[in-house]
């Protein structure tokens, strides 16, 4: 009996596809997504919207309160760690977490280095803005990978701007010739056999889902049309007027992605969305998308 | 059933068979179909929806004609199961004659892999259980198929098939090959 493969991991995250992963921070929220018919939640102690007004450094949550969430739930609990923070995943993993996310939304502890992700039973999930980030990403044992987006911002323009780059990238690789994919990978700073897999196979070895500014079943159906596996909805939910039904909204609009009627349908009077911020008031320095190397 | 969950990977093994699939959400995809397979998921999610778009019921009139074959992954398992003792109002199909524990082996951290033996097969057929449920209960109408540490993870009963691994995720066919069996005798009833 052989525990905590990279198959078991990898294939832990296929059973999310065509779901959605909602970030919750506290029981009672935990309930709702479940409620809702989310397929996991994500254990923090503030949305990235509450990060980006608070500012000041965002770290894992307190085991405390990653326990009760766990003990409300029957559905998967992640939660997340700093990036190349080694410690703060051990103690994740301790915790019996399902899933890591080595996540960009909290201050990264490390500029140089993420974890090496192999070295780990639990599965994680990592950021990607581009093809080289994702493949890197995979080639340290991320199991699944998401777009980093503009994680608190309600704007999904981000997210469509990853989603594409890497869908875009994949497409290009398949159809280059097979002595180019050694230049290729050079360029794009991405393992040589993770670039020839996706020459082979036409997609990411992993799950690859949209986070980073989904906030409404629209958004969330759009970025199942770009081709992504399942989406994650940080702020979008518990920053709205209407939480429980907005959450229901956003699932059914990922199953039922390709139908406009079911998508018209659920959109309709779901309260107020969250404010959102339009990017382009925001500083280089203020995104959280260039975190991660 | 393409609700939720690794439909795409039962796509796939079918397709390496030279069977057509189509993805299933609504009642009316269900037409001209012998076989369904419900995949590896979230089973509260599938559950949930299948009931609110009618599939559920739609389903399960198929199956009492006897003109469809139902097999479940994992969370499709869970979906075909009559009793969870644990979550005794989970929505379901419910129609097999087995009770199930949902993630009955830990946290993820314990999932794991290993070789099967199943009936009928002649080599191990390596599975991979991920935060698997266990059959606690099989009834007296329902045929065990394989075992893992004495205790059953592949049943059959009919043209109802449930599995509390996942041959989808691995390269071998044979799960796949012994349902399209069930399901050419769902036409044939048909």
């Amino acid at each position: 009996m052989e525990k905590g493969t990279l198959r078991v991991k990898t294939g832990f995250a296929e059973m999310f596809k065509g779901g959605v992963i909602m970030d919750v921070v506290n029981a009672q929220q935990a309930e709702i997504a479940q409620e809702a018919g989310a397929v996991a939640v994500m254990a923090l102690e503030r949305v990235p919207a509450d990060i980006r007004a608070q500012g000041g450094v965002a770290r894992m949550s307190d085991p405390k309160l990653i326990k009760e969430i766990i003990g409300a739930v029957s559905i998967p609990v992640m939660a997340k760690c700093r990036i190349g923070h080694i410690a703060e995943a051990q103690i994740l993993q301790a915790l019996g977490v399902d899933f890591i996310d080595e996540s960009e939304v909290l201050t990264p502890a490390d500029e140089s280095f993420h974890i090496d992700k192999h070295a780990f039973k639990v599965p994680f999930v990592c950021g990607a803005t581009d093809i080289g980030e994702a493949l890197r990403r995979i080639g340290e044992g991320a199991a699944m990978i998401r777009t980093k987006g503009e994680a608190g911002t309600g704007n999904v323009v981000e997210a469509v701007r990853h989603a594409r780059s890497v869908m875009g990238a994949i497409r290009q690789i398949q159809a280059l010739p097979r002595e180019e994919l050694m230049t290729y990978a050079k360029n794009h700073g991405a393992p040589y056999e993770l670039v020839l897999w996706v020459h082979e196979n036409g997609k990411l070895p992993v799950v690859n889902f949209a986070a980073g500014g989904v906030a409404t079943p629209a958004d969330a159906a759009l970025m199942m049309q770009l081709g992504m596996d399942g989406v994650f909805v940080g702020s979008g939910i518990f920053k709205s007027g209407d939480p429980r039904k907005r959450a229901k909204a956003i699932v059914r609009a990922v199953t039922h992605y390709n139908n406009p009627e079911v998508l018209a349908e659920v959109s309709e009077d779901l309260g107020e969305a969250m404010v959102g911020i339009n990017l382009d008031f925001l500083s280089e320095e203020e995104k959280l998308a260039k975190r991660g190397w | 059933m393409a609700i939720q969950g690794d439909f795409r990977e039962h796509k796939q093994m079918l397709k390496e068979l030279g069977v057509e699939a189509v993805e299933v959400r609504l009642p009316r995809d269900l037409e001209g179909l012998a076989g369904l397979i419900v995949p590896g998921g979230e089973s509260t999610t599938i559950g949930m929806l299948a009931r609110e778009y009618g599939l559920e019921g739609a389903v399960r009139e198929r199956v009492r004609e006897g003109s469809l074959a139902v097999w479940g992954t994992c969370a499709g398992a869970i979906w075909l199961a009559r009793e969870i003792p644990e979550f005794p109002d989970q929505p379901r199909l419910g129609v097999l004659n087995i009770a199930v524990q949902r993630n009955a082996y830990g946290r993820q951290v314990d999932s794991f892999e290993e070789d099967l033996e199943i009936l009928g097969f002649e080599r191990p057929f390596h599975a991979f259980f991920i935060r698997a449920p266990r059959i606690l209960k099989v009834g007296d109408d329902v045929r065990v198929l394989a075992k893992h540490q004495n205790e059953a993870v592949l049943v059959q009963s009919g043209k109802l098939l449930a599995g509390t691994f996942h041959p989808e995720l691995s390269e071998d066919t044979r799960v796949h090959q012994l349902f399209l069996q069930l399901s050419s005798n769902a036409l044939v009833a048909k």
